[in-house]
């Protein structure tokens, strides 16, 4: 069973941000709206076509329980056949294009619109607090572990200890990065970066430098997902999915197995698998960057490289404009905006990338991306090969 | 760090020892009889064969620091007085992780793989357990 050509991304949409918010203080389902109009607009395709909806997380609702898909599509005035609201984190819109490709697959839906917004900049919502202190969380609350860039720096720590891995290292994602996000009109941060820039700025959790952390913005983002016969119909070209994998190994970074290495070296395994394609084959990578070392990780747990070696493949600014392997094209999490999760905006820029849409920023001839996510404290992973005809 | 706005534990059913012994200086972690695995946190099923045959076993109270941050911004306010601090993933001999921080010790001294043992801590109601590197004075 293989969810391989079983369906294909046809739209997407986002919003614009200024100094990573949205304009006129848009609430959390205003962007969504208008992202999603624009997704299907993209796709040629009106919202009494979707049939299917996706929806990880809510932003801004208090109250017991969360009921993504159902309050959103309450909104959009939907009444789905089909309908999801996994949440695993910032990996989840690459669990839902999965889950989406077999629900079309299996007859269920034909048309699946994945959506995410939030405002967390705008609502400045974002503290560095542990999670309440009770079930799992009273064994690491009470100790005051700055949360999440704590968990991310021990996995730093211990990268750093086994393999000689250096802050350098990391700092050569954050300015590579930077280097695509210069050529994103779009992008939140486009002043010019350098190793040293990264290296001193302020230590917020040995060894992770704010340089090294994601952005806080707001955003919002939608893809429209559908079958090969819807698709022949849309108003652009297919971008396929051919294979998807997903996993997580812990919630607390008190419970990973492995300090170095993710569930990516399984959700990855099952794409590269499904696909049927090799890593050289790949054109273009968008791999989740909380912070840099999330991405020196993911890359070594892909199989890009062997693990240790992480520091040695991205040195030199092998994944900026001009490297041979161009990454986060977009300008990332670092740079482009991180709007609490991230995942659906990899998905975005894959998409642009294989349509050719990406301007200043293009890859050129790309015809297959590999998109990662990862969510919580490199808790889940998800994985995403997308090619086009 | 006695600070009583600090988030203490919420025990429950899986955690109640844990916390009454750390209370009485002993840091108790879970053994299971079919397997032999210790597990941390407590629960009441083992995650390594799912048996409900768990006891409660003294740990020595060494290990090694598997890895640490150092914060230089508190996790929330009730820690922001207190930086820079250091945050540990112990590895206990009996070989579970667990949260918790390394004191007694210059922050920058803290290292991967460093031999700690464990002392314990009073904040208002709760005691916490806490590490410090092994064969120092109290
Ligand atoms: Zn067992």
């Amino acid at each position: 069973m293989s969810i391989k050509n079983a369906a294909a991304i046809v739209g997407v949409g986002d919003v614009e941000l200024e100094k990573g918010k949205v304009k006129d203080g848009q609430s959390v389902l205003q962007i969504q709206a208008i992202a999603a109009k624009r997704a299907l607009e993209d796709a040629g395709l009106s919202k009494d076509d979707v049939d299917g909806i996706f929806v990880a997380g809510l932003w801004g609702l208090p109250g017991v329980g969360s009921f993504p898909s159902v309050i959103l599509s309450e909104y959009l005035g939907i009444q789905p056949k089909y309908t999801d609201s996994t949440q695993i984190g910032g990996s989840a819109f690459e669990a839902h294009v999965g889950h989406a490709a077999a629900a079309i697959k299996s007859g269920l839906c034909e048309v699946a619109l994945v959506l995410y917004g939030s405002t967390q900049r705008s609502e400045k919502s974002r503290t560095l607090a542990g999670r309440p202190p009770v079930l799992t969380a009273q064994y690491e609350t009470p100790f005051g572990l700055p949360s999440p860039a704590g968990s991310y720096a021990m996995a730093a720590a211990r990268h750093m200890h086994q393999y000689g891995t250096k802050p350098e290292h990391l700092a050569e994602i954050a300015v590579a990065t930077r280097k695509w996000a210069q050529l994103n009109p779009y992008a939140t941060m486009r002043d010019p970066l350098s190793i040293d820039d990264v290296l001193n700025s302020p230590m917020i959790s040995d060894p992770l430098h704010l340089l090294d952390c994601c952005l806080v913005t707001d955003g919002a983002g939608a893809l429209v997902i559908v079958s090969p016969e819807r698709a022949r119909d849309c108003r652009k070209k297919p971008v396929w999915i051919l294979g998807q994998g997903e996993s997580h190994s812990h919630w607390s970074i008190q419970a990973m197995p492995d300090l170095t290495v993710t569930s990516a070296a399984q959700s990855g395994k099952t794409a590269f698998e499904m696909a049927g394609v090799t890593h050289d084959e790949i054109d273009v990578v968008q791999i989740y960057d909380s912070f840099t070392i999330t991405v020196l990780l993911t890359l070594e747990s892909l199989g890009f490289c062997k693990p240790g070696e992480g520091g040695d493949f991205i040195s030199n600014q092998r994944t900026a404009p001009g490297g041979d392997f161009p990454m986060n094209t977009n300008g990332g999490g670092l740079s482009y905006a991180h709007p609490g999760m991230y995942g659906i905006f990899l998905l975005i820029e894959a998409v642009r990338q294989l349509r050719g849409e990406c301007g200043e920023r293009q890859v050129k001839d790309a015809k297959l991306s590999l998109v990662n996510g990862t969510g919580g404290t490199l808790s889940s992973t998800s994985v995403v090969i997308l090619g086009r005809d | 760090m006695t600070d009583q706005n600090k988030p203490m534990p919420i025990p429950d059913g899986d955690s109640n020892v844990f916390w009454q012994g750390c209370k009485e200086n002993k840091l108790l972690i879970q053994k299971c009889s079919d397997c032999s695995k210790h597990i941390f946190y407590p629960r009441i099923l083992c995650p390594n064969c799912f048996s409900e045959k768990i006891e409660w076993v003294e740990s020595t109270g060494k290990g090694k620091v598997y890895s640490y941050t150092i914060a230089r911004r508190g996790g929330g306010p009730a820690f922001k007085d207190d930086v820079p601090y250091a945050v540990a993933l112990i590895q206990l001999d009996e070989g579970v992780r667990m949260f918790s921080n390394i004191i007694n010790a210059d922050v920058e001294e803290v290292k991967c793989d460093m031999a700690v043992e464990v002392v314990f801590v009073d904040s208002g109601e709760f005691t916490l357990p806490k590490f410090q590197p092994a064969g120092i004075l109290k």
